[in-house]
Parts: C-alpha cells; structure tokens; sequence
C-alpha cells in the first residue's frame, strides 16, 4: 500500500521535474531553434534514400562539376551541383548526416559508459584505485585531443571504425573526471548513508542511489562532445584518417574535394557547411541544456 | 610560492612517466615488425633480421627495452627518422619555431580580440552588439576549422588574390634563420618587403588556428564579467562613487581574469590540435604538418617520439599556465 503511494509520487515527480526542464530549456531560443535543426538532421538522416534524389555513389559520367542549380550553367537534376567524378551533392549530403549522427552516437555512448564506469570507481573507492585511474585518465589528457585520435587510428589503421573507437578514448577523460567529482560530492550527503544503513551494498549505492544525481553535468558534457565528435570524426575524415572514398562521410568529402577550391566552390562550400551546421545545432541544444539543467545558473 | 612550484613539478613526474611509456608502447603494438620496416620492400635475410633484432634490443625484455629508451632519452637521444635519416630532435627543432610563431599570433589575436568583445558584450548584456559577437561565438566555437581555411583561400587568394596560399615567405627572399620566427627574421634581414611577405603568408592561418580559441575566450569572458559584476565589491566600489571604467577595468576585470587565463591555458592543446589541420591546409611547415606527413609515411621513430615532444611541451604550458593561476589568485597557493 504505502509502496505503492511511493511509487506514484515518484513518477509525478519526475514528471514534473520534465516539465520544469521544458520550462528552462524553452525559454531559451536558440536551444529550440538548435533542437528544430538537429530534429530535421535526424529526420533526414533516416529517411535518407528517400529524401535523396539520387545514389550518393553513382557518377553521371555527362555531369561532372555541374555548378548549383541557381548558378550559370546548373541543372535542375542536381540541386548543389555535381563533384569531380559527377555525384550529386545534394544527395551525398543527405546519406552523410548518416554518418555523422552514427559517429556522434557512437562515441558519445563508448566515451560516456567507460567514463561513467572509471570516474564511479574513482570516486566512490577513493584511495589507490582513484590516484590509478586519474593519473592514466591525466596522461590521456596531456595528448592533444586530435593527434592523439590520429596515431590511434595510425595504429588500428584508417577506417571509420577505428576513428570512432580512437575518438572515444581520447573523450573518455572527461567523463570519468566528471563522475568522479559529482560523485565525491555526493558520496558525503545523509541519503547515501541513509542507504548504506538500510543495507545497501556497494554496486547499488554506486548505480542506483549515487549516479542518478550526477547526470546533470554529464548530460550537458554529452552534447558537447557529440558535436564535438563530428567535427573530430570529419578532420579525421578531411586528413584521410576516417572514412574512406567513396563514403559520403562529410569531411571525406571536403578531401576529395581540396583540389577544385579555386575552380568549383560548391564542392567545398556544402559539404562543410553541412558539418557547421549540425554542429552549431548541437551547441545551442547542449547551451539550452546547461542553463535548464544547472541550478546555480537558474537562479541569477 | 616555492614550496607551490615544487609540489607542481613533483606531480608532473608520474604523468610524464606515462606518457613516455605510451610513446614507447605505440610502437610495440603496432602491427608488423619494426626490422623489417626498417629494412624497406627489398626483404632481409633471417641472419640479418636476427643481428638487427639484437642490435636494437628487440631480443630483449621489454621492461629492459623501456628502461632503454628512458635512459636514451634522459641523454636526449630520440631515435632518427627513416626517412630522412635526421636525428627526430634535430628535425623537430628546426620546424618547431614555425609552429610557435603561428601559435603566438593566433593567441595573440584571439585573447586582444576575445577579451575586448567577451568584457563589452557583458556590460551592454541583450544589446545588439552582444547578441550579434556572442552569436558569431557560438557560430566560431562550431566552426570545422579545416573548412573555414579553404573558404578563406577560396576569398583571399582565390578572388581576391590579396594572399600566397602556402608556405611561410615568398621563395624571393633567403636570408639566415636568426630566431626561427619568419616576422623577425624578415625584418632582421633589412630585405625590403621581406617582413609583409611574410605577415602575408601568416595572416590567413593564424586567423584561422585562432578562430576557435577566439569564441572560447569571448564567451568565457563574458560569462566570468557577469559573475563578478554581479558581486558585491563591485556594488561596493560602485557605492564609493568610483568611476564606471574603474569599476570595470580594475575591480571587475582582474578578479574576472581569473577563469578567463585559466581558459587561455587551456587552449594550448587546442592550438596544438588546430596546427595539425591549419598547417596541412595552408602548408606551413611545421610541428602539426611534419606529424601527419610521418603518420603517412609511417616514420614511426619521427611519430613516437613527436608524440613524446608535443605531449611534453602541452605538459610545460599547463604547468605554468597553473603557476600563473598561483601568482595572481593566491588563494590557491595556500591552499
């Protein structure tokens, strides 16, 4: 009985918790009109075969370089022109929001989850398993970000399985130092003690009762470094490290696409306006997410 | 103060210890084996295989090999590239300057810029000059830097034809490498034109390298202005009747600087990973260019030991970027 009148306060809470979130994140105009964008890109990317009007891979040996529809000399069947072997650039575009959302998901979740694992040990045993685990996690952090990702992937060889997997490493880091700090601070309040007195053991005091209440930060550096993970993944791309030609990956695309700068922008302009724009989206979502989810910043 | 230094340096140890066994175990683990690497496409016979083998340790333990390569590098020995057979710290010394001099003008654009804009967009909060810079912020913060170069070369040496699209000066001029830094150089030369030569070669890649560090400090700036405009010293200074730039200048802006040199810091290691992109964009011959041309070519001894480099010297900034931090917050150094 009692159980049960526990349970639906729960979920009233945390409906209305979601509700004062809206609230914060609405108020925020970037953040929406950055949530409409990423909506669209996410649309986009999974109906992509039938948003595209052509294959992304297919070359139209009579249109190579085909300016943008709008410009002297365009065609109406090829909306942002052709490339150099005569793919269609629009549709390239569209199957490469594929990769770069896949990309983002990906790293985020491998970076978040081994994070999340490394800085709830840290922090909640303290002692020689938290000097071990953060002196390793400071090494990493002493590489600079891209090039320690580009001689992982020299190692695990090019590919855009291996970019991901490097990228993800080289983010971990950050994750792990977050948990371990809301942690530490968590670990000292009465409900934890009020949890391990009613015999809670480790593993759920560490899962169940700590984690939950340190999501807010990881939550917000999750959508940093999703976007932060597609510009990675695209220089990874662009230095010939990531996916490899002919995947319509967009920063592949702009490396393909280096030689014909000064002959024919479009094949440089699109692709990368693609990246800044997807990224962009993500940063004012991840803004919005900030002031809605940080307290401190609610109240000034 | 001292004391402070010292325990800074201590904690370094252990860090640095790490990064040398990462860049001894990068080379382990990669696939293939390093002798016959080294011997090229021709092959080697199982004899030699074997003498090269013992003769670079590879018979060995492999605590003993690290202990090896320590001990070679406490003598400063790091390997020679196999491509050009150069010594890698000869090689790294002679393109680092490069990458130092478009490193120091990108930051030197972006904190005169960033600082300004961050302090002016905080005091006029929601006036249009603040929604304008802080918008071109976030647009820089997201900017592909790879792809904001070519667009500029596309615009300025392309159309307008105002700018060289690669190198570091025009192959009109020679003279000695004094410094190592190009606009010195130049201009130490006494050759007419020599130094805009040179300052147009470099604009277009230190804007670029600069962009991203640039938005960061704006919008950090910003932030940190409106946090201590919001204390009550500065109502307090306020109240005493002080004149609003004093207010601002000095009572709100060096306590605001705090964070904000904390920032700059810690843009180094962006930078670093900026001039890898910048400078194969824009073919500046430097540290970033020479790493990823070795990653290629698979110079390994170059990328294990430029590893080593480049993580030590990211290693010395923050070191004193925490010394600084020391210096003007000394609620820190006591702590």
């Amino acid at each position: 009985m009692t159980d049960a009148t526990v349970k639906l306060s729960d979920a009233q809470i945390r409906r209305r918790m979601l509700a004062d979130f809206w609230y914060d994140f609405r108020r925020n105009k970037g953040a929406v009109a950055g949530l409409i964008v990423f909506a669209i890109l996410v649309l986009v990317a999974i109906f992509a075969p039938l948003v595209a009007p052509h294959s992304p891979t297919l070359q139209y040996r009579d249109a190579l370089l085909v300016p943008p529809v709008w410009s002297e000399g365009g065609q109406s069947a090829y909306l942002l022109g052709t490339d150099a072997v005569g793919r269609d650039i629009f549709s390239r575009l569209v199957f490469g929001a594929r990769y770069s959302l896949f990309i983002g998901v990906v790293v985020v979740m491998i970076a978040l989850t081994g994070g999340i694992i490394l800085g709830l040990v840290a922090g909640y045993f303290g002692g020689w398993v938290d000097t071990i685990i953060m002196r390793v996690m400071d090494i990493v952090l002493a590489f600079p970000s891209l090039l320690l990702a580009l001689v992982l992937v020299a190692i695990l060889g090019p590919g855009l399985t291996n970019a991901m997997i490097a990228i993800a490493i080289v983010y971990q880091p950050h994750f792990a130092r977050l948990t371990r700090a809301a942690v530490m601070g968590e670990k000292q309040r009465e409900y934890v003690t009020a949890a391990r007195l009613a015999g809670a053991g480790n593993l759920r005091l560490m899962v169940r009762t700590i984690l939950p209440n340190c999501l807010a930060p990881l939550i917000v550096q999750a959508t940093l470094s999703f976007s932060s993970a597609v510009l990675d993944a695209a220089a990874l791309g662009f230095l010939g490290m990531g996916a490899q030609p002919p995947a319509p990956e967009w920063g592949t695309m702009l490396a393909e696409a280096r030689e014909f700068i000064l002959r024919a922008w479009w094949v440089v302009t699109f692709p990368g306006l693609a990246i800044l724009i997807s990224v962009l989206a993500i940063n004012l979502m991840g803004d919005g997410l900030r002031d809605a989810l940080d307290p401190k910043l609610k109240r000034s | 103060m001292l004391r402070f230094i010292l325990s800074k340096l201590l904690y370094l140890i252990p860090t640095f210890l790490g990064i040398t066994m990462i860049a001894f175990g990068f080379v382990r683990v990669l696939p293939g084996d390093p002798v016959l690497l080294m011997a090229g496409e021709r092959g080697i016979t199982p004899e030699r295989h074997a003498e090269l083998s013992h003769q670079l340790g590879f018979d060995r333990p492999i605590w003993e090999q690290y202990l090896d390569f320590l001990g070679r590098l406490l003598q400063g020995d790091l390997g020679n590239s196999l491509v050009t057979k150069k010594p890698v710290l000869t090689e790294f010394l002679a393109l680092f300057p490069a990458t130092i001099e478009l490193g120091l003008v990108a930051i030197v654009i972006a904190t005169m810029v960033g600082i300004p804009v961050g302090v002016i967009a905080a005091i006029k909060r929601g006036s249009w000059f603040d929604q304008v810079s802080m918008t071109a912020a976030l647009v820089g913060f997201s900017m592909p830097i790879f792809w904001w170069g070519l667009l500029l070369i596309i615009l300025f040496s392309g159309i307008l034809q105002w700018t060289p699209v690669s190198g570091r000066i025009s192959l009109l001029y020679y003279f000695p490498q004094v410094t190592g830094f190009m606009l010195i150089d130049s201009l130490l030369s006494g050759q007419k034109g020599a130094f805009l030569s040179a300052l147009s070669h470099l604009i277009l890649p230190s804007v670029v390298l600069a962009t991203i560090p640039l938005a960061v400090i704006a919008r950090q700036t910003r932030s940190a202005m409106l946090e201590v405009m919001g204390e009550d010293y500065v109502r307090t200074a306020r109240a005493k009747g002080l004149p609003s730039s004093r207010v601002v200048g000095v009572h709100a802006l060096r306590n605001a600087m705090i964070p904000v040199v904390t920032t700059i810091g810690l843009q180094i290691g962006v930078l670093m990973a900026g001039a890898i992109l910048t400078e194969t964009i824009f073919s500046w011959p430097g540290i970033g260019k020479w790493m990823i041309d070795s990653i290629s070519r698979r110079d390994y001894p170059v990328v294990q030991s430029g590893l080593l480099l480049i993580a030590g010297v990211v290693m010395l900034v923050n070191l004193a970027v925490d010394l600084t931090y020391g210096l003007i917050n000394p609620r820190i150094r006591h702590k």
